[in-house]
């Protein structure tokens, strides 16, 4: 049986997501000297979406938890492993580059 | 024998449920394949991460892209995400006509977000790079937008096998619109990562 709960505003969430969309859009514009700042904010908003979209649209928010575990923690442990290894990626590259 | 005319029904069980999603095993199967698919973006998108970053000549991308034009399609496909939604929420309360409008709308947000990354690409390989001649960034660029394009192109034609067969759903029997749904949204989901990734940052 579908899970008791209320439909969400869908609309809502519609609207949630064009008006990060126009943010992310103006974040994009920031001045090269805040260019850390900048992609930390389109980093976030980006998740932000993604995460609107998976709870209310795909309904995560609604199931049993351990579905939105099975969906969440793969990406998550894909970024822990790319947190260790990307430091020696980074390394190897950059040494490669200074070497020309 | 005779026995063997006879059907035995002595084992008979109910089917087990789904343990993590007791409506349907098919979400359950969306969904693991969902999250093998987010394995696939995923290594894509973390190995355009770590070329662009060990790169510091990496071009920035909106002096080569158009993003505007890509603006405008990530809207679209926001747009069909809630034209999907609306079609699920039609079938849940068995209004047929409901469904197979917002369906077929769907499908044509669908269309228009590939036709829109046609001309994108048009325009991009007659004037600016091809997978090949740019290095990394035209690599990069067009393996991942183009992989993404892939599933936009196989969810229009699972949306459409799904609008062909809508006159056999119901208020009680809808789990195949929900799960083309699960799959047209993480196909959105991903436009939403790529399109800051590549476009944005």
């Amino acid at each position: 049986m579908d899970i008791e709960h209320e439909e969400p505003n869908y609309m809502k969430i519609f609207y949630w997501l064009v008006a990060l969309t126009v943010a992310e859009l103006a974040v994009a514009q920031m001045p090269e000297g805040m260019r850390k700042l900048m992609v930390a904010a389109l980093i976030a908003l980006a998740f932000i979406k993604a995460a609107l979209v998976a709870m209310y649209f795909m309904h995560l928010k609604f199931e049993k938890h351990i579905l939105a575990m099975v969906a969440v923690i793969p990406p998550i442990l894909l970024g822990m492993f790319l947190f260790i290894t990307y430091p020696d990626t980074a390394w190897r590259l950059f040494t490669q580059w200074a070497a020309h | 024998m005779s026995q063997a005319a006879v059907l035995d029904h002595t084992l008979d069980v109910e089917p087990a449920e789904s343990p993590l999603t007791p409506e349907s095993w098919g979400k359950l199967g969306m969904w693991l394949f969902l999250a093998g698919d987010a394995m696939s973006f995923g290594g894509l998108i973390a190995a355009y991460a770590a070329l662009r970053f060990g790169d510091p000549n990496w071009p920035i991308p909106s002096t080569i892209l158009g993003v505007p034009f890509t603006a405008v399609m990530t809207f679209l496909l926001i747009c069909s995400s809630v034209t999907m939604v609306k079609a699920l929420e039609s079938i849940k309360h068995g209004d047929h006509a409901g469904l197979r409008k917002f369906l077929g709308l769907t499908i044509i947000g669908g269309l228009c977000f590939l036709g829109m990354q046609a001309r994108e690409y048009s325009h991009l390989i007659e004037h600016v790079m091809t997978l090949t001649n740019k290095g990394l960034f035209g690599s990069t660029f067009f393996v991942l937008t183009g992989f993404h394009g892939c599933h936009v192109f196989s969810g229009v034609v699972y949306l459409t096998c799904i609008l062909l067969s809508s006159g056999k759903y119901t208020k009680d029997n809808h789990n195949s619109v929900e799960i083309v749904g699960l799959y047209w949204h993480f196909v959105d989901l991903v436009w939403i990562l790529i399109f800051t990734f590549v476009y944005l940052v």
